[in-house]
């Protein structure tokens, strides 16, 4: 059997696809923070815990209601998106005249806040929630064990993550969308209802974050700080990738992913720190990001 | 933050003294701080649940008739050892705390142990690991009452490997409870004649295991020991079964396993783990009925073998105090080696001169779903370790306490 440096090549494939997995989470939540940053002007801080509450939203849909795993992965971005919405309406549209840090810190509290919540009622250790019966098992690639689930999430957030770069950057809609934010004042003497736009691009960011939670809850337990752990890691993606880069963040997502797959090979000791140090690295050379155009 | 933030509060002040009798009690009032993670991975492990184990301590010791008056601090280390030795500074020196009791997280610990010995107060460790708090970082000052990493490497990894797992991978939390767990088992494998084929080493915490599950795999090591806790052990499990790691014919060990993580896995994922405790809420009359009391003052969750050993520990410290008529740190340490122990829940036991405490341990199997009568009916009892053999012989352990 071939080897490079030492470890044999079929391992490697094989902590590649999973890289491209881990990746593919990574993606999804960067994607929705690249889209509310990018037209919004908002950091949103509280992504994390909006992804929390996509996987408990799942989890109370099956165990209380019994609506299965892939109802939830169409009403579960609805719902939390939904709360998105309000929390926009109410709260994050009074902060657009304000710089950014309110928008963070306004966030960052609600995250604290919702986090706090769940682990009040539910605990820290999490609760179990079942594969949908469909995607059980797995199938032998002759390099590793492929899980259908695994495979699964690499379909779904690939097809999620072009399809929104689709509407953003190729539709009427998404040029809408953008024209918006570049010129609120000219957009709306063409007739267009800002401020709802405004408020369904909020919603629809969250409900991504939703839907990463949906897909995350058959694998990781489900539990209130699954998302705390996690946002900072995303955020380092974007910033990578660039504020506001939709591209930017789905394929900064992916490489990453692949980064720290390899990581954990080599040197798993460093595999949670691989990619602050990227991130540092980036911010020394190209500030804006790698894809990230100055504003 | 502040330091007055992280104490959470005053949570219970029992009893008023019924009279200036305790001279020798300072400030007159018995201050317990106990010290744990109020909020992430082993929260529900010990956190909340231990105050509520220190609490009942309290109340059946009586301490309200016999005059001695109890306050209960609770801070949230947060599982860094920098915030756990700078809320014992401020416990010490600030609040007059006088025992610091439970203290998960083995690096917190022996941070916590030092400022215990230097400042000259007590600790008794319910929930932390390390076996080097009994051994080369042993003291007067400290106590540890209900297992460690020695006791658990001895009981999981013996039964495992007499049942034909001699080939092992290591899955390691990468901070001094996963180095010390691995290399204790590790002794104990290589001792009974097996083989150690590999170790990978996880940040603390990891969520996703499944990198580290695939190198366990490739290495074809009939038994992959979870040298972990909490969130970790649970991920490893739960992913594990995605990957088909048992149905393909390798085996989980356990090394540090909670009922509350079993309660979180699920049975049909959990099934069939071995695993080593120093409690079970259904072994005898008494420690169901002690169990459903606690139950009752806690959402309903069975106690942890953390939460009974607070219990347990907490009882014997206030009896020493009333013994030693004083709450001087060492001199009720030292009263504490010198009784037996006996309570409800661990039953007879034993404090040795190098702090460890003994009594009994038992090695479990998770039920099946088919065997389980409902929530929290998890174990059965596959073998019990009498005390004298459940821990490392004290002269092992390089304890310079130990003459």
């Amino acid at each position: 059997m071939s080897e490079i440096f030492g470890i044999p090549t079929q391992a490697l494939f094989g902590q590649l696809l999973i890289g491209l997995i881990n990746g593919s989470f990574y993606a999804l939540l960067s994607l929705g923070l690249a889209v509310i940053f990018g037209l919004l002007n908002i950091i949103n801080f509280a992504h994390g815990a909006q992804y929390m509450m996509g996987a408990f939203c799942a989890w109370f849909l099956l165990n209380k209601l019994g609506v299965g795993y892939w109802w939830a992965l169409l009403l579960v971005p609805v719902i939390v998106g939904a709360t998105g919405v309000v929390i926009e309406r109410v709260m994050l549209s009074r902060l657009y005249q304000l710089d950014h840090l309110y928008g963070l810190l306004l966030t960052f509290g609600l995250a604290l806040i919702v986090q706090g919540l769940f682990r009040n009622e539910y605990g820290s250790t999490g609760l179990p929630y079942s594969m949908p019966k469909e995607l059980e098992g797995g199938r032998n690639l002759g390099f590793m064990f492929l899980p259908n689930y695994r495979a699964w999430v690499i379909v779904a957030s690939l097809a999620v993550c072009l399809g929104t770069w689709f509407l953003i950057e190729k539709t009427k809609l998404g040029s809408y969308l953008r024209a918006a934010t570049e010129n609120p004042q000219l957009v709306r003497a063409f007739g267009v209802n800002v401020p709802r736009m405004i408020t369904l691009t909020y919603g629809f960011g969250v409900g991504l974050a939703a839907f990463a939670g949906v897909m995350a809850a058959p694998i990781y337990s489900v539990n209130p700080l699954m998302g705390e752990h996690l946002i900072i890691v995303v955020f380092a993606v974007v910033v990578i990738g660039g504020m506001g880069s939709i591209m930017g963040a789905i394929i900064t997502g992916f490489v990453l992913g692949l980064v720290e797959g390899l990581t954990k090979v080599f040197y798993p000791e460093a595999s949670n720190t691989v990619i602050f140090i990227i991130m540092a690295i980036v911010l020394m050379i190209k500030p804006t990001g790698l894809f990230g155009a100055r504003r | 933050m502040s330091l007055g933030g992280r104490t959470l509060g005053v949570i219970a002040a029992l009893a008023l003294a019924a009279g200036g009798a305790h001279a020798q009690i300072s400030d007159g009032v018995i201050k317990v701080g106990v010290m744990n993670d109020q909020s992430g991975t082993y929260a529900d492990l010990a956190g909340p649940g231990s105050v509520v184990a220190t609490r009942m301590a309290v109340e059946d010791f009586g301490a309200a008739k016999k005059g001695l008056k109890v306050e209960i601090l609770v801070a949230d280390h947060q599982n860094k050892p920098e915030v756990g030795s700078s809320i014992a500074r401020q416990w010490y020196d600030v609040d007059k705390v006088d025992l610091i009791l439970d203290v998960p997280t083995s690096s917190v610990v022996l941070a916590v142990n030092q400022v215990t010995r230097e400042k000259n107060k007590a600790l008794i460790v319910s929930t932390g690991a390390t076996v080097d708090l009994t051994g080369k970082a042993c003291s007067p000052n400290a106590i540890h009452w209900t297992y460690d990493t020695w006791s658990l490497a001895n009981g999981t990894g013996t039964a495992v490997v007499k049942s034909g797992g001699n080939t092992w991978f290591f899955l390691t939390a990468d901070y001094a409870f996963g180095h010390s767990l691995e290399q204790q088992t590790e002794a104990v494998v290589l001792k009974l004649g097996g083989k150690v084929l590999g170790k990978v080493r996880h940040p603390f915490p990891s969520a996703d295991m499944s990198s580290f599950l695939l190198q366990a795999q490739t290495s074809k090591a009939k038994i992959i020991g979870l040298a972990n806790a909490g969130a970790d052990t649970i991920n490893a499990i739960k992913q594990g079964a995605e990957f088909g790691i048992v149905k393909g014919g390798q085996q989980f060990a356990g090394l540090l396993v909670f009922l509350t993580d079993v309660h979180s896995l699920g049975l049909d994922k959990a099934q069939g783990l071995f695993l080593t405790e120093a409690f079970y809420w259904d072994l005898n009359p008494q420690t169901r009925a002690w169990s459903q009391r606690f139950a009752k003052l806690h959402k309903g969750a069975m106690p942890t073998m953390a939460q009974a050993g607070v219990y347990s520990a907490m009882l014997h410290y206030l009896k020493a105090v009333e013994a030693a008529k004083t709450d001087d740190g060492p001199k009720v340490i030292a009263k504490m080696k010198e009784m037996p122990s006996e309570d409800p829940v661990f039953g007879k036991g034993q404090v040795r001169q190098d702090g460890r405490h003994i009594h009994d341990m038992y090695l479990f199997e998770v039920k099946k779903p088919s065997e389980s009568k409902g929530p929290w009916d998890y174990y059965k009892v596959r073998a019990t370790i009498p005390a004298d053999q459940a821990f490392r012989p004290e002269k092992e352990g390089g304890c310079p306490l130990v003459k």
